[in-house]
């Protein structure tokens, strides 16, 4: 078993509006910042053993579909690094 | 036999639900989630609140909770089953119903009375209306905007489990009736069942008469009487 940090990172689909990040944008933007967009994204880092990484990334997407993100409106993804 | 109302850590309109219920002489009580259903429940009601404090997304973590399991089941037998609210997020969440609710397009959260349109007059759930009633119930979240994708947006319209959308004081959908951002207007859902449904205004709050407002809400509620 090898010990990996999963990072899941869940947006916003394409598309679906993003109060949060509209409202981040203005008041960068009213601290002068000049920016064309601005999006945000939930990155959870899972510390889990694994027999491999892919091992690793399955049980992370897994987490993913079951809880972390919402298919209506999320996509995700997941990066796998050692530990 | 009763209308259980599952209480969740945060949950803060089940006692509302209980006394709107019990105002239309529905036997009901209060359900700590932890301690499961009661056997053969007449009905469920999912209230409103902030379940597990809206960790994650309203209604996530709550959607997964060992009871919804059983609330499953007895959607399976055709109990019928309300979300209002945070329980609509909950309902959401948990598949019950299509689509999601999330962020507010105004990014606040808010609190008015609003208008619906009733779209179907012939679910357990409106039966006290008729088709195109408008009722005054009021909204209180920061997370209701109804999102849904573009295909299932379809599906749900031509399966017309549209079940309420916000309107004007006249029955006119329009973007200014819409409180929230959601679309098409939608307030309110079934699930694929019609003894299934979700809506984010509050029924419970407009009941009980000496609240001074309007009862227009009763008639949801009465599908339990």
């Amino acid at each position: 078993m090898t010990n990996y940090t999963a990072t899941v990172t869940v947006r916003l689909k394409r598309g679906v509006l993003d109060p949060e990040a509209e409202t981040t944008q203005q008041a960068l933007e009213r601290l002068g910042f000049e920016l064309d967009d601005l999006r945000s994204a939930d990155r959870f880092e899972v510390d889990l053993d694994a027999t491999d990484a892919d091992e690793a990334a399955e049980r992370a997407g897994e987490m993913a579909e079951r809880l972390l993100a919402n298919p209506t409106i999320h996509d995700y993804d997941v990066a796998v690094a050692e530990r | 036999m009763t209308v259980a109302v599952v209480q969740f850590g945060g949950s803060n309109c089940d006692r509302d639900a209980v006394r709107a219920l019990d105002h239309l002489g529905v036997d009901a009580e209060r359900v700590w989630y932890e301690d499961g259903l009661p056997a053969d429940p007449d009905g469920i009601v999912l209230p409103g609140g902030f379940s597990y404090g809206d960790y994650l997304r309203a209604g996530a973590m709550a959607a997964r909770d060992p009871i919804m399991s059983e609330v499953r089941a007895a959607v399976d037998d055709g109990v019928p089953v309300i979300g209002i609210c945070n329980g609509a997020q909950i309902g959401s969440e948990s598949r019950l119903t299509p689509g999601a609710f999330t962020t507010n397009a105004s990014a606040r959260f808010q609190c008015e009375p609003v208008h619906l349109r009733v779209e179907r007059a012939d679910t357990p759930w409106t039966a006290a209306y008729d088709e195109s009633d408008v009722i005054e119930v009021p909204i209180a979240h920061g997370e209701g905007r109804f999102e849904i994708g573009d295909e299932a947006h379809a599906d749900l319209v031509d399966d017309d489990r549209v079940l309420f959308r916000y309107c004007d004081a006249d029955g006119n959908v329009t973007d200014a009736a819409n409180p929230n951002g959601s679309t098409d207007n939608v307030a309110g859902v079934l699930g694929e069942r019609e003894t299934v449904a979700v809506l984010m205004p509050h029924p419970e709050r407009a009941t009980l008469p000496d609240l001074g407002r309007s009862t227009d809400g009763a008639g949801i509620l009465e599908a339990f009487a």
